[in-house]
């Protein structure tokens, strides 16, 4: 009770007199900030852009696509397959018709708003009717739905957000098709706001694909029936063609890209809070050294040394937790809901996205606040309870 | 120069407080020279891109084939001087996760036009002779392990092959090249591919010309526009470096967002340097108004202290890039997702600058306040 007495009244009186010693503490505030503001943001991209990702499937949905085929891009389903997969059990019916849309992903050129002189590859989908009512998650949210037989087509709010001309009434002229924007879709910030929809059988024609598609995503009767259903087209030797939980598919996506942010911030933000310890390190070492005829007084009048060594301690990671607050601050108003859009590789295609500086990051960064606060306290205050105490009084 | 050893013993006149500062400058430059690398590789090496290289695609979109027929026709324009075919080919080895650019090309006009790959030339001949032939950069045949002889099944995604399930190839040569230029790249034989493929058969992805005056790039790139105007398969023709550069400006704002992390890195820093400087001099008034006593003129002063944080800067900086370059000289760290990894000349340049900078910047004040200071004054302040 007394050593936390005697803890309590040092700490308090380092605690008050950071002020006087603002220009030195203002540099450890600082070095800390910086880094957070690093740490956080970084993070943040990777967490917006999974976030994004993950958001973008249901696992009441299965994505069949032909085997080998790593993404839509790259996969084909002939006119005849598709007709096989409608029949297959555990895919959701409204009366006789099986819930399934047959679609179409190709690429068209758009310039981003960023930088108009070069163009970024858009996402283009052909969907059947089907399409949107197998994804009630989708909503217009300005003009109206693509009437399917003509070349109309509905934009994604983000992929309006990134590229230019994709705002309701702009035409679209790609090759020698022309597409009129006539609405804009939200789908609670998914993958799919970087596309745009149109029509599965005009997109055919407008790339010469016959009558063959490139997937075809599926409604489940509920999502236990997803083995049901894999099985059955499994074991059919007319098709060969491999089924996703269209959820754990977006996931796997997401993967590559969101490993290397991560890596790259924890990197890059590790190294800066090596730097940010020695900051911390210098900052307290002058507290100590300006203030080590103080201290060695307090020890002269039998304060004991382990509540000397807890106060600069607890200065230090005070100031820690400054920098960390004033660091994850200017983070979440610099960054968070940024948007931005970025290449992914496995589909070839760009997806918008926004920075999401989640409470866990913020939580995060203070916490790596306080440690470097804590390590670069560590060596000062193990000087300053070491300090002679004669010759520190004897200093001056 | 007879002042060195007094700045000397300044400089480590409190070893703890210098071996700090020394420390965090040190990191701050490590940093700067690793995000440099880092920013150059998401550029995708766009400096070395050829200008003579005109890059032809399909209007509508890279993924979209142009026809083999084009060759014939583009061969036939005046002012070109080569012109070949790629195909990419999007083949997985292994597991999707390994993945590097698979391409199929025309053996001969395609090295020819990229003299930077550097291959034996008996690998060459070898790769002539057999048609399952390819060859690999060599970052890309350290990765995995690949000798010239070795045998490497790539299952398509794109193209199945008409018998069996994946493509079979033979390791033929392992091309080599200076530094900053992509050496994760397999090129394997197109008309292997044109023989046992399914689909796409007469389609290529994209043509390369050379054309005989770098400096009628824009002419040239119209023409051949104009050339394939209303057909089924309008192109769009750019030159070499400005397609690598529309497709790094597809990643996104890596470029950026590493200039600013860079910046706040530098600033943060820099202001430790600085801080730490001004103090040691605040701590030393009374000597330098000794010094000052002794004859020693005010400018005298400011060069000693400005030599002292120069050093500092320029010590701790140095040994930060430093390092930095031979982390990058090491190789991608990522094993395979970073093409190019190097600390460009460019970005030393600027580090070095930038150190001389950190240096005079933290050392200003306290030497000017220094040079100026009043000997009465600074001996009372005791």
């Amino acid at each position: 009770m007394f050593w936390l007495r005697q803890t309590l009244a040092i700490m308090l009186l380092n605690l008050r007199t950071i002020p006087a010693r603002l220009s030195s503490s203002f540099v450890a505030i600082v070095g800390i900030a910086g880094v957070v503001v690093v740490f956080v943001s970084v993070l943040s991209i990777a967490s917006g852009f999974s976030a994004a990702m993950q958001g973008s499937g249901s696992r009441g949905r299965a994505l069949v696509m032909r085997s080998g085929a790593d993404s839509e891009l790259t996969s084909g389903l002939s006119g005849a397959e598709v007709d096989i997969v409608r029949q297959a059990p555990g895919l959701a019916r409204d009366g006789q018709v099986g819930l399934a849309s047959a679609e179409l992903y190709v690429i068209i050129d758009l310039p981003k708003k960023s930088s108009p002189g070069s163009s970024a590859n858009v996402p283009m989908r052909g969907i059947e009717p089907t399409g949107m009512t197998v994804r009630p998650e989708v909503s217009i949210v300005d003009g109206r739905m693509f009437r399917f037989g003509t070349n109309e087509v509905i934009a994604g709010r983000g992929a309006n957000g990134q590229f230019v001309n994709l705002a309701v009434g702009d035409v679209v002229v790609s090759g020698q098709n022309r597409w009129e924007v006539v609405g804009l879709f939200a789908s609670k910030g998914g993958v799919s706001e970087t596309e745009v929809w149109c029509d599965a059988r005009t997109l055919q024609g407008a790339y010469r694909r016959g009558n063959s598609y490139q997937s075809l995503l599926a409604q489940l009767e509920s999502p236990d029936t997803f083995d049901t259903f894999r099985d059955w087209l499994t074991a059919n030797p007319q098709l060969n063609v491999s089924i996703r939980r269209e959820n754990e598919y977006y996931a796997g996506q997401s993967q590559t890209l969101t490993r290397l942010i991560q890596t790259v911030g924890v990197a890059i933000a590790g190294l800066m809070g090596i730097g940010a310890v020695f900051g911390a390190i210098l900052t307290m070492y002058t507290a100590v050294a300006t203030r080590s005829r103080e201290i060695a007084t307090l020890r002269a009048l039998g304060f004991d040394t382990s509540s000397v060594v807890v106060s600069v301690l607890v200065e230090s990671m005070a100031l820690g937790a400054i920098g960390g607050i004033i660091g994850g601050g200017a983070a979440y108003l610099g960054f968070n809901g940024y948007q931005t859009s970025t290449i992914n590789f496995q589909t070839f295609s760009q997806v918008a996205f926004a920075f999401r500086v989640t409470p866990d990051l913020l939580g995060l960064g203070l916490f790596y606040a306080l440690a470097i606060g804590a390590i670069g306290g560590l060596l000062p205050a193990l000087r300053a309870a070491r300090l002679p105490i004669p010759s520190a009084l004897r200093e001056l | 120069m007879k002042f060195l050893p007094l700045v000397w013993k300044n400089i480590w006149r409190r070893k703890f407080r210098t071996t700090f500062t020394l420390l965090s400058i040190f990191i701050a430059f490590l940093l700067f020279g690793i995000l440099m690398t880092v920013r150059n590789s998401f550029a995708l090496g766009v400096e070395i891109a050829g200008l003579d290289r005109l890059v032809l695609i399909n209007k509508v979109s890279l993924i979209m084939p142009l026809p083999l027929s084009y060759q014939a026709r583009l061969q036939a324009m005046s002012g070109v001087e080569m012109v070949t075919h790629n195909t990419w080919f999007n083949g997985i080895y292994q597991d999707p996760a390994n993945f590097f650019a698979n391409i199929a090309v025309d053996p001969q006009p395609y090295m020819t036009l990229y003299p930077e790959f550097k291959l034996p030339p008996e690998q060459m001949k070898a790769w002539l002779d057999d048609r399952q032939g390819a060859i690999v950069g060599r970052d890309l045949a350290d990765r995995f392990g690949w000798k010239v002889g070795d045998r490497v099944p790539l299952q398509g995604t794109i193209y199945r092959p008409k018998t069996g399930d994946v493509w079979e190839f033979n390791v033929s040569g392992i091309y080599d090249a200076a530094d900053g230029i992509d050496k994760t790249q397999f090129f394997f034989r197109y008309d292997y591919l044109e023989e046992n493929r399914t689909l796409g058969v007469g389609d290529v992805g994209w043509y390369i010309v050379k054309i005989a005056d770098g400096s009628k790039a824009v002419e040239m790139s119209r023409a051949f526009d104009a050339m394939f105007e209303n057909s089924s398969a309008e192109t769009k023709t750019t030159t070499e470096k400005g397609f690598v550069e529309s497709f790094a400006t597809q990643i996104g704002d890596i470029g950026s967002i590493m200039i600013a992390v860079s910046s706040v890195v530098l600033v943060m820093f820099g202001l430790v340097a600085a801080s730490t400087m001004a103090q040691s001099v605040r701590e030393r008034t009374a000597e330098l108004a000794v010094l000052k006593t002794l004859g020693f003129t005010g400018p005298v002063i400011l060069v000693l202290v400005l030599a002292e944080s120069l050093f500092i800067a320029c010590l701790g900086g140095g040994l930060g890039l430093g390092l930095a370059w031979i982390i990058a000289k090491q190789g991608d760290p990522t094993g395979g997702l970073l093409a190019v990894f190097t600390l460009p000349s460019r970005d030393l340049w600027l580090g070095a600058g930038l150190m001389l900078g950190m240096g005079l910047l933290a050392g200003v004040m306290p030497a000017v306040a220094a040079m100026q200071l009043k000997i009465t004054d600074a001996l009372r302040r005791n």
